[in-house]
């Protein structure tokens, strides 16, 4: 038989850990609780984010440029480099040491200008990367379609380059957040420009790019011309990204029409606006007018695809390097020292964005999405280039100035063949979100 | 009617490219019974030798000026066209007419690559039945697309139409009708105008040359002419080269009209092959006579008056054509009698 002798201090011993491991228990099986309450949770590891963006395809300059801006913020918002816009955001939480102390993690895919790829790799990014937020697209089909897979999986995503009303209109989503303008204040924009350049007495034109973007920038700008009095004789809609536009270039010449809007973006305009150029359209006379020719999304990128055929065409622009305020010289200088030459639009909306969810995890002191989401809505900042910024919480989209620009004639290299005529207030740009629908439901997040 | 006119250029524009690439396809088919699914990357490969024709005469010397600043605080780079540079206002000429110019490349680099083709793998699939041609050719042209793409990349790589061609003619003009009533761009209809010349030069040389007729016979019967001692088989690799020139020439001065990326041969591919079905297999002036008409019928097809009768016609009517064309006459509007009839 053996004999059990237990003494008093182990006794004691025994008890102590027994009362620290009961004490204890429930802060531990909370923790990881918690940990598995929201998608992709970093827990103690870093961040991942997930840069998904047009690297091929119509659109793929754009998606690389805009891939550049989210590099480079993650390099400032993990302490390297000069800082960017983190020395000119107003109110700013991050401090340069990441992410709640955390160093930021990415990974990149292309989204191959295609709106179901956009989708396979946003969820290739959630389920396979663990991205905790998700971001970039250079066109409306590509961030509803990431913009609902992240709401379904409970997962942010903040969209780059979409300018179609339904982003933050009828497809409006919880979970998505778009800084970029849209067609809607692109037509407020133009519309006191145009009625001064060219009058109120108008036959306008519309090629349209046949996709969700196209169909809303349409809209915005037929009421915004039509309110000034314009008449639109005819909107033919086009192909996504056909190239050769002649077909539908020659009846413009016979329509009666003597402007020609077009509806177009990326390559589609790289394309369509020199051939429209070739058919003798600038120097056309129609109605007793001068025929005009209209862009009313413009990017740099496009107008230096486009060449000579950009020059006097007016557009508007979401953002432009060669602002003069404080922040758009802070990122001008960052990006130039990164890469030898100025952002342009897309860049800018990338790097933005980023920083914008970085300091708003940093703000909320978790990556638990309703509280991030919570932290962005209704969030006023300045100092990010485009002058007092307020993300609306109704519709998730940004209100701030709005640019209008005309091509350059007389640039002085590649990087100034935009010229910024115009700014529209804040208040001008600013709608009764209900006038384009839908739901953002809940914040609650689902499982991935 | 200006409106008609105005589409009809269009329509004879687009025709022109649809008959030179549809010509070759149709060449190569009449010559050696291939059924040539990698004919649309010889009109890529064309465009791409206009890209890369560009790219040696746009080599640039880069220098750093340290006494300038770029607003973004970096010191200005100072580049320079070493073409231009070398040959001073010749140079600028040179890069501004780069793409009529490459044609002279295009030539010779064609006719390679069209004879190497040939010689290196069509040849051994000569008596194969059509479909493993079609297979083999089709993994063909998937490899030359690869091939180009690592060069190049994938996105599109505009060129640009030189300086004083970039305008619209007064057509209307020309024929004394009211200025600028009938306009229509310049390099399109030189493009028309080369088409013509590239599709006579074919068809002057298979009727007027030694060599045409003997290819000509060849095609018509071809034990007959082997047994006459002449290498009927070494004329027809050479046919497969020309079909190749043919198809590159075409390519490279299309690639102001539409910036050519790796893909591009593939869309021109399926359309060109219904312009030789409905142009009857192995018929040249078959082919031009297709390439033509559903260029026309395409243009007019997006007229606005037609369109608000039939919405998308012209996305569909070259296959509606198409379709009416077998049912009605399998052979095509100026096939043989029996050829890919069944």
């Amino acid at each position: 038989m053996t004999e059990q002798n237990i003494g008093r201090r182990r006794l004691l011993k025994s008890m102590s850990a027994g009362f620290a491991a009961t004490v204890a228990s429930p802060l531990v099986f909370t923790s990881r609780g918690y940990a598995q309450e929201f998608c992709n949770n970093p827990g103690d590891k870093d961040p991942i984010f997930g840069f998904n963006v047009p690297q091929t395809g119509t659109y793929a300059e754009e998606g690389l440029e805009q891939l550049k801006g989210y590099e480079l913020a993650v390099k400032h918002i993990n302490g390297e480099g000069d800082g960017g816009l983190m020395n000119t955001m107003k109110p700013m939480a991050l401090k340069g040491n990441g992410i709640l102390g955390r160093k930021l993690q990415y990974v990149t895919g292309d989204t191959q200008t295609n709106t179901d790829a956009a989708r396979d790799g946003a969820r290739r990014m959630i389920e396979r990367d663990g991205a905790i937020m998700v971001t970039g697209c250079v066109t409306t089909g590509e961030a509803v379609a990431q913009q609902a897979l992240c709401h379904e999986l409970g997962v942010i995503y903040m969209s780059g380059l979409t300018h179609g009303n339904d982003t933050t209109g009828k497809d409006k989503r919880r979970y998505g957040f778009r800084h970029f303008f849209n067609g809607y204040q692109s037509g407020v924009a133009i519309a006191p420009i145009l009625a001064e350049e060219y009058g109120r007495e108008r036959r306008a034109y519309h090629l349209t790019a046949d996709y969700n973007w196209g169909w809303t920038q349409e809209e915005s700008i037929r009421d915004a011309t039509e309110a000034l009095g314009w008449e639109t004789v005819k909107a033919v809609r086009t192909p996504l990204g056909i190239g050769d536009y002649s077909q539908y270039l020659t009846p413009v010449l016979n329509s009666g029409a003597d402007v020609l809007i077009l509806n177009h973006y990326g390559h589609d305009m790289v394309n369509s606006l020199p051939q429209a150029v070739q058919f003798g359209m600038r120097e056309r006379m129609a109605n007793g007018k001068q025929f005009e020719i209209i862009v009313p999304m413009f990017s740099e990128l496009m107008a230096v695809g486009a060449g000579d055929a950009v020059k006097g065409i007016i557009g508007t622009q979401n953002w432009n390097w060669q602002l003069e305020d404080e922040g758009s010289k802070a990122f001008t200088n960052s990006y130039g020292a990164a890469y030898g030459e100025p952002p342009s639009q897309s860049a800018h909306t990338g790097y933005v964005q980023t920083l914008l969810y970085a300091d708003a995890v940093e703000r909320a002191g978790t990556f638990y999405p309703p509280e991030v989401i919570k932290a962005l809505e209704d969030f006023e900042f300045d100092g990010m280039g485009n002058g007092p910024t307020l993300y609306r919480g109704s519709d998730h989209q940004c209100f701030k100035e709005v640019l209008a620009v005309r091509g350059n004639s007389n640039p002085t290299s590649r990087f100034d063949v935009l010229e910024v005529i115009g700014t529209t207030d804040r208040e001008k740009v600013t709608y009764d979100h209900a006038i384009f629908g839908g739901e953002l439901g809940p914040y609650e997040p689902n499982q991935c | 009617m200006n409106a008609f006119l105005a589409q009809l250029l269009n329509g004879l524009d687009k025709g022109g490219a649809y008959a030179l690439i549809a010509l070759g396809l149709t060449l190569v088919f009449g010559t050696l019974g291939v059924v040539n699914f990698a004919h649309g990357a010889l009109f890529m490969l064309g465009c791409f030798c206009a890209v890369t024709f560009r790219y040696f005469l746009t080599i640039e010397t880069v220098t750093i000026d340290p006494t300038k600043l770029s607003p973004w605080g970096a010191p200005v780079e100072v580049r320079t066209p070493l073409v231009q540079s070398w040959l001073g206002d010749w140079g600028a000429i040179l890069v501004d007419y780069s793409v009529p110019i490459s044609v002279l490349f295009t030539v010779p680099v064609m006719l390679v690559i069209g004879i190497a083709m040939e010689r290196g793998l069509i040849k051994h699939f000569y008596k194969r039945s059509h479909a493993e041609q079609i297979l083999v050719t089709f993994g063909l042209a998937i490899v030359l697309q690869e091939i180009v793409k690592s060069f190049f990349g994938a996105n599109p790589k505009p060129q640009p139409i030189p300086a004083d061609l970039r305008m619209a003619a007064d057509v209307g003009a020309w024929f004394g009708m009211e200025a600028q009533k009938l306009t229509y761009p310049l390099w399109r209809l030189i493009y028309l105008l080369f088409s013509l010349g590239v599709i006579g030069a074919v068809f002057a040389f298979m009727r007027y040359t030694t060599f045409g007729m003997v290819v000509r016979a060849g095609m018509a019967d071809r034990e007959t002419v082997g047994l006459l001692g002449i290498d009927i088989d070494k004329r027809f690799t050479i046919v497969f080269g020309m079909a190749a020139v043919v198809a590159g020439v075409a390519g490279a001065m299309y690639t102001p009209l539409l910036p050519p990326n790796y893909h591009i041969g593939m869309d021109f591919l399926v359309l060109s092959f219904v312009v030789v079905v409905v142009g009857g297999m192995g018929s040249l002036p078959g082919a031009v006579v297709a390439g033509f008409l559903l260029g026309v019928l395409q243009s007019f097809a997006s007229m606005n008056e037609v369109k608000s009768i039939i919405p998308g016609i012209d996305q569909i009517i070259i296959y509606l054509v198409a379709i009416v064309i077998l049912l009605v006459r399998p052979r095509g509007l100026m096939g043989r009698s029996g050829v890919m009839e069944s």
